[in-house]
């Protein structure tokens, strides 16, 4: 167990230090070894994906036989795709008619139209952002409508001040926020690594 | 040897790391500085508590990125989080829910769920799907998480880590189900949602920070300020590039350039 920890510990330092220093050094030696390394992460990731497909079978299989109507209903659709698609795509392949068609059917537009759902999610939140309760969030809403207005044209026929206000709010005030935060967050993720590199941080181990 | 543009990055990198790591050995001598209160992470055992209140489940959300690649640390970061509210959530006998779209970071967030409920003396308590794969696809992710958000009726939604353009989806939907919410993210272009639609949230470095925050261990309060410290180091340079670009002088652009 201790050694388990302790070879995970190193294996993760040593990994970060290699991948880390090929941002930066052009030694040969170092290349290789972070692609090695990028190469095994693949190869780790695609067992990984194994242990997604048991966790999802382990799951919804639970659901199926256990799970109330709509539940069962739901488990069972799932299950039932997954195993077409894998079944069409270990025996006919990924480049098969039949494995494109139930990708560009079923998939393609599925996943769009979560997508789309998108647009009403951020009109549901900008109403409910766009209440002025307090001073921060009326600053949010006059800053908010300019910006708006000075993005689309009828706000340049109501006022031609619109545009390069809107231009001043993201370049200036917008950028400066954006940077601070983009500054601190690189170094927030500075410390982190570092914390994992020295094996300080350890919950990625699933021990705190 | 050293890749071009990249030798002032590499330097500053060192002098950096070099203070966060003082900062660290510092910290383990005991010498911590006081940190400022994060309301986010000071409103989890509260969020976690209302879900033990009314008797319904917590989802933890540790975003979409990959434990590799340039979001990995937001990840990681989710993770150090999951950890304290897994514990939590056995202390509290509250189920925790854990949707994964990255295959990779499955095993982690299984064996941190675990290991909280372990310590926690709960194992007994774990929901056997607690942590689930949805799907490797955005998308399907977030038709995942919103069908679970609905479904279970979910009392606390943590959405911390790396996400993107589904953002407003998972916080509209926790709100939807009456949760209280906790979001955050270091990924520039989302912050906005989670400031408009959560009740708190974790801005850029807060994220980072948040884990080694509610650790109370004193090597990780150490880096934090490392962290303050690196950012002095930064408007420092910001201070004399201002100065510098006044004089029209691009010594220092140069410099970063090399």
């Amino acid at each position: 167990m201790v050694l388990s920890k302790q070879l995970g510990q190193l294996i993760a330092a040593i990994s970060g230090l290699v991948i880390g220093l090929s941002g930066f050094i052009n030694l040969p030696a170092v290349k290789v070894a972070s692609q090695e390394l990028l190469n095994w992460g693949v190869v780790l990731g695609a067992f990984a994906l194994g242990l997604g497909f048991a966790n999802m079978l382990k799951i919804h299989g639970m659901k199926m036989f256990r799970g109330s109507g709509s539940e069962r209903a739901f488990s069972l659709i799932l299950v039932g795709s997954m195993l077409v698609m894998v079944v069409v795509g270990l025996v006919q392949g990924i480049q098969s008619a039949n494995y494109k068609f139930l990708y560009n059917s079923f998939l393609v537009p599925l996943d769009s139209t979560i997508f789309s759902l998108i647009a009403f999610y951020i009109a549901s939140a900008a109403y409910r952002a766009f209440v002025a309760r307090n001073i921060d969030a009326a600053i949010l809403l006059v800053t908010a409508v300019i910006v708006m207005l000075g993005r689309a044209p009828v706000g340049e026929l109501i006022w031609s001040g619109f545009p390069p206000v809107t231009d001043w709010i993201l370049n200036v005030p917008n950028t400066a926020g954006q940077r601070g935060i983009m500054i601190g967050a690189a170094l927030g993720a500075i410390a982190l690594s570092l914390r994992i590199l020295l094996g300080i941080e350890r919950s990625y181990l699933g021990r705190g | 040897m050293f890749i071009k543009g990249t030798v002032f990055g590499f330097v500053l990198l060192l002098v950096v790391s070099a203070l966060i790591i003082g900062s660290i050995l510092r910290g383990r001598r005991g010498v911590l500085p006081k940190l400022r209160v994060i309301p986010g992470v000071e409103a989890i055992p509260e969020a976690v508590g209302r879900a033990a209140e009314v008797g319904r489940p917590v989802l933890f959300n540790p975003g979409i990125a990959d434990l590799t690649g340039d979001y990995a640390a937001q990840t990681y970061a989710g993770l150090e989080i999951l950890s304290y509210v897994s514990r939590l959530c056995a202390k509290y006998d509250v189920s925790i829910i854990v949707p994964i779209r990255q295959a990779s970071v499955l095993p982690v967030a299984e064996e941190i769920v675990r290991f909280g409920y372990l310590a926690e003396g709960k194992l007994d308590k774990l929901r056997p799907d607690a942590v689930r794969y949805i799907s490797p696809f955005q998308f399907g992710y977030v038709s995942g998480v919103l069908g679970i958000t609905e479904r279970e009726r979910i009392a606390a939604n943590f959405i911390l880590g790396a996400t993107w353009s589904e953002t407003p989806a998972y916080i509209e939907a926790g709100y939807g189900a009456g949760a209280i919410q906790i979001g955050g993210t270091a990924n520039l272009h989302q912050i906005q949602f989670y400031v408009a639609g959560c009740d708190y949230t974790l801005i850029g470095e807060e994220l980072f920070a948040a884990g080694a925050y509610v650790s109370q261990d004193k090597a990780k309060l150490g880096s934090i300020l490392g962290q303050d410290l690196g950012k002095i180091v930064a408007v420092g340079l910001i201070f004399l590039g201002v100065l510098l670009a006044s004089f029209k002088s691009n010594w220092l652009v140069n410099l970063m350039n090399k």
